[in-house]
């Protein structure tokens, strides 16, 4: 592997200059004498885990947090202090989140000129709101229907707003955070050659990402941080995909490739020409006893209603499931279960657990009939035995069986998803991007819970957007885009940056 | 000995003792500034108004803990005791036997059950808002009563219903019997069985439930349909009590009830409720409410005293509060936030 060379000097002309800030919340040092600078109409990334400190550096910049005593903050070329978010915006930074913050029930106009709106309460000149979208809109070279109702406007539209918002707010440097995640590729395009545009006429933008591959190209540097600590700016033309992940993780990709040969066991699962019309189509897929299969693809490729259809939540327009060679067709997910299903949702916050509720009462929520003693009322020894089963049997750290699920880490809450689909003893374990939100540290052990589980005999399909998550996890790699199955690898017979080239490419 | 208060704080939930001693200085201050207030003859009066507001709460309860609310209940309590009173005047009216009220019984709890499912399987099936459904048939269930009753009353009732809405068992008013049977009756549903386990859960979060694989749609019916029977059996012992039963009638603890389930450290947002917290809120109101009464003060100051006092319970428990007293200890120790 090839090691980026250390970035060129910083461009003369700069947007932004942070050296040495920190932040300490409480106990925790969120920063740590972190440099970050930007130049004027530069493409930067800003690469790192979650919890390294990306939002609070973005927060830093954006005037919400104030840095320790020390820091040196200059905003185009003038050293700023005490800063706020309102001083922040009139140096011109903009941020705009993943969730955007516009308003759904007004209009592109409104949306994009809205900073110009707020204050001193006075009458509203829609002339004028629409001429203020109008130039903003220009100056990204697109055209948006300036009446529209914002809800009506897909995901990427939305987007191409809160830039023209920024825009009409004079924004000299715009953060982005995460904003290739709900696109498709043909959207993603398209917002890249915004950004050129926006690169050409002198305003910066940093990409803010832990999925870089996409960006990449139009970026010149990357700034990584890791832990709270800044890692290194890098050139981005000599990055890849698995460098940065091992400069973001800090872990060297040492692990070996952990891909078997099942044989002859019997087939689990095996689809034949399964198709939802308008998410996938024609797809063949065969899981053995004891594999690991690993679904690779990008949001938008079908991967997740393909497996909602496998656990009953979602009906095929055509094609056949076959559960242990016995065709089926559940009605609702209840079924599923009852065959010997189990799906591990991408969306543990909101789908995986009742995050409110008890560890000891999601670890047996699947399991409510096996636990209900004489009168239907539920046994409190048949339940804490479940519990403490699920939690030695996966080492769950906790505090009190009582204590509410969310208070536990990332990694200890996906460890009681399995252990509360394991209660239910399935035949087939689906796994939607098992380590999303668990800490790098944690996932190494994620893995090896699920190796175990397929040496115990389960088949295991498991659906990701992270390469190396398949690659070295997986015992054959089926590669999902545009709802069909394109591709499949061997982890042995090919180089990880191969697979990311077919992938992502 | 901790195992057993821990096991009995898990059981009836950690609000029961902050409320109970709040009862206990409630009794005291009324007890000392009162005279008769610690008399038979006013825990009587307050076991015997009790049922109709404790009922309707349970009724209540359940709903609130899916995540949702049933602002039927008084409608449908009415309905049924409706119901009951046509089945008694069919038979005969003050004539009427023992074989008629036992089947207007069961028919009055069919109609507070099936109006329940009805509103539940609205909710549950087409995902309308718990807040419009019940809110609609509330409207429904009044005016087909109003419809029927021509706004009047219906009385003549045979005369052994006096012993059920004004005789003792033991000692202890047979409403309030009923009343307690009930209420364990709510807590071991609630707190022992799948459904219950159910409700909370989908309570808190109906998606994740039906991932897991709880039937979300046939239980969020189901605490519908039973919130519907309590109704019912409330609306019996209002029939018994007034020995009469008119459309509207308790519409004044519709929203009371709401509240004693807040008082009683039920979640709002859903997911979290306990039956014995909600049963010592009740005993809290109904003996403010009786000890006001015996000062002097009339039921309408009594009804603000209650909307005060709930008010003050709500800032007492807010995290605003605690997240206020936090800050201060924080400056107080001079730890600055950064």
């Amino acid at each position: 592997m090839t090691s980026p060379s250390p970035a060129s000097p910083i461009p003369a002309s700069e947007a932004i200059r942070f050296e040495h800030v920190s932040v300490r919340f409480g106990g925790v040092q969120a920063l740590d004498d972190v440099s970050f600078s930007v130049g004027r109409g530069e493409v930067h990334c800003l690469a790192g885990e979650n919890g390294s400190g990306k939002s609070t550096l973005i927060k830093v910049v954006a005037g919400v947090y104030q840095a320790a005593p020390g820091a040196r903050t200059d905003y185009f070329g003038e050293s700023v202090t005490s800063l706020t978010p309102k001083l922040a915006r009139a140096r011109g930074v903009a941020v705009i989140w993943q969730d955007l913050a516009l308003f759904p029930e007004m209009s592109v106009a409104e949306n994009i000129a809205f900073d110009g709106l707020v204050g001193a309460p006075r009458l509203v000149n829609y002339r004028a709101i629409r001429a203020t979208a109008r130039t903003a809109l220009a100056k990204l070279g697109v055209t948006l229907d300036l009446a529209a109702r914002l809800r009506s406007l897909p995901i990427s539209g939305r987007q191409l707003v809160a830039i023209a918002r920024a825009l009409a707010a004079d924004a000299k440097l715009i953060f982005m955070d995460e904003p290739t995640a709900s696109l498709t590729q043909a959207e993603t395009d398209h917002l890249l050659a915004v950004v050129r545009t926006l690169s050409a006429s002198g305003v910066a933008v940093v990409f803010v990402s832990h999925r870089l591959a996409e960006v990449l190209e139009v970026s010149s540097r990357v700034t990584v941080l890791r832990d709270g600590r800044l890692v290194g700016v890098f050139n981005a033309a000599d990055m890849t995909q698995s460098r940065l992940t091992e400069l973001m993780t800090g872990r060297r990709f040492d692990q070996a490739v952990t891909a078997r040969d099942v044989g002859e066991k019997p087939i689990v699962v095996q689809t034949a020409g399964l198709t939802r019309r308008g998410e996938y189509e024609g797809v063949d897929l065969t899981v053995r006893a004891g594999e690991i299969v690993g679904l690779i693809g990008l949001i938008g490729a079908g991967r997740t209603e393909l497996a909602h259809t496998l656990f009953g939540m979602a009906r095929a327009d055509a094609g056949v499931i076959r559960l242990s060679g016995s065709p089926v067709a559940f009605a609702s997910n209840r079924e599923a279960i009852r065959a010997g299903v189990a799906y591990v949702s991408e969306d543990r916050l909101a789908l995986g657990l009742v995050q409110p509720q008890s560890i000891a009462d999601n670890t047996v929520i699947t399991i409510l009939k096996a636990i209900t003693g004489a009168g239907g009322l539920i046994s409190e020894a048949r339940k804490s035995a479940a519990v403490t089963k699920g939690i030695n049997e996966f080492a769950i750290k906790i505090g009190r069986p009582d204590d509410a699920v969310s208070t536990l880490s990332g990694g200890n809450q996906q460890r009681v998803v399995l252990a509360k689909w394991l209660a239910t003893s399935p035949r087939l374990l689906i796994l939607d991007c098992p380590t999303v939100g668990v800490d790098v540290g944690a996932r190494d052990g994620i893995y090896r819970i699920v190796r175990g589980l397929a040496d115990r005999g389960i088949a295991i399909l498991m659906i990701s957007d992270e390469v190396s998550e398949v690659y070295f996890h997986s015992d054959r790699v089926l590669h999902m885009a545009g709802g069909r199955i394109v591709a499949e690898f061997d982890p042995r017979r090919i180089a990880i940056a191969d697979l990311e080239r077919a992938v992502y490419a | 000995m901790q195992a057993l208060t821990e096991r009995m704080g898990r059981a009836l939930g950690r609000d029961v003792p902050g409320l109970v001693g709040l009862f206990v200085v409630i009794l005291v201050v009324f007890g000392l500034t009162t005279p008769h207030f610690l008399s038979a003859a006013n825990f009587g009066s307050i076991a015997f108004q009790l049922p109709d507001l404790g009922l309707l709460t349970l009724a209540m309860l359940a709903p609130i803990m899916s995540n949702g609310i049933n602002l039927a209940i008084i409608a449908t309590a009415n309905l049924s005791g409706l119901t009951l009173a046509w089945i008694l005047n069919m038979n005969g009216g003050p004539q009427a036997g023992v074989f008629a009220f036992v089947v207007g019984v069961v028919a009055a709890l069919a109609v507070g059950g099936a109006s329940g499912a009805a509103m539940g399987a609205t909710i549950a099936y087409f995902g309308a808002h718990p807040i419009l459904a019940s809110l609609a048939m509330m409207i429904f269930l009044r005016g087909l009563g109003e419809f029927l009753t021509r706004g009047g009353d219906i009385s003549g009732f045979p005369d052994f219903l006096r012993e059920i809405g004004h005789g003792s068992i033991l000692g202890i008013p047979a409403p309030m019997v009923v009343f307690i049977v009930a209420a364990v009756v709510w807590h071991v549903l609630l707190a022992r069985t799948r459904h219950g386990f159910s409700v909370a859960m989908i309570g808190s979060n109906p998606r994740a439930s039906e991932y897991s694989g709880l039937a979300v749609k046939r239980s969020l019916t189901l605490v519908y349909a039973l919130s519907g029977v309590m109704c019912a059996l409330a609306g019996i012992i209002m029939l018994t009590r007034f020995n009469s039963v008119r459309v509207g009638h308790g519409d004044a603890l519709l929203l009371v009830t709401v509240l004693a389930c807040f008082l009683g450290g039920v979640d709002p947002f859903g997911g979290f409720g306990r039956v014995a917290p909600v049963f010592v809120s009740l005993l809290i109101l109904q003996t403010l409410s009786s000890g006001l009464n015996l000062l002097g003060a009339s039921q309408h100051l009594s009804t603000a005293v209650w909307g005060l006092f709930l008010i003050a319970v709500m800032v007492a428990r807010s995290s605003t509060l605690r997240t206020l007293a936090a800050g201060f200890r924080r400056s107080e120790t001079g730890q600055a936030s950064r």
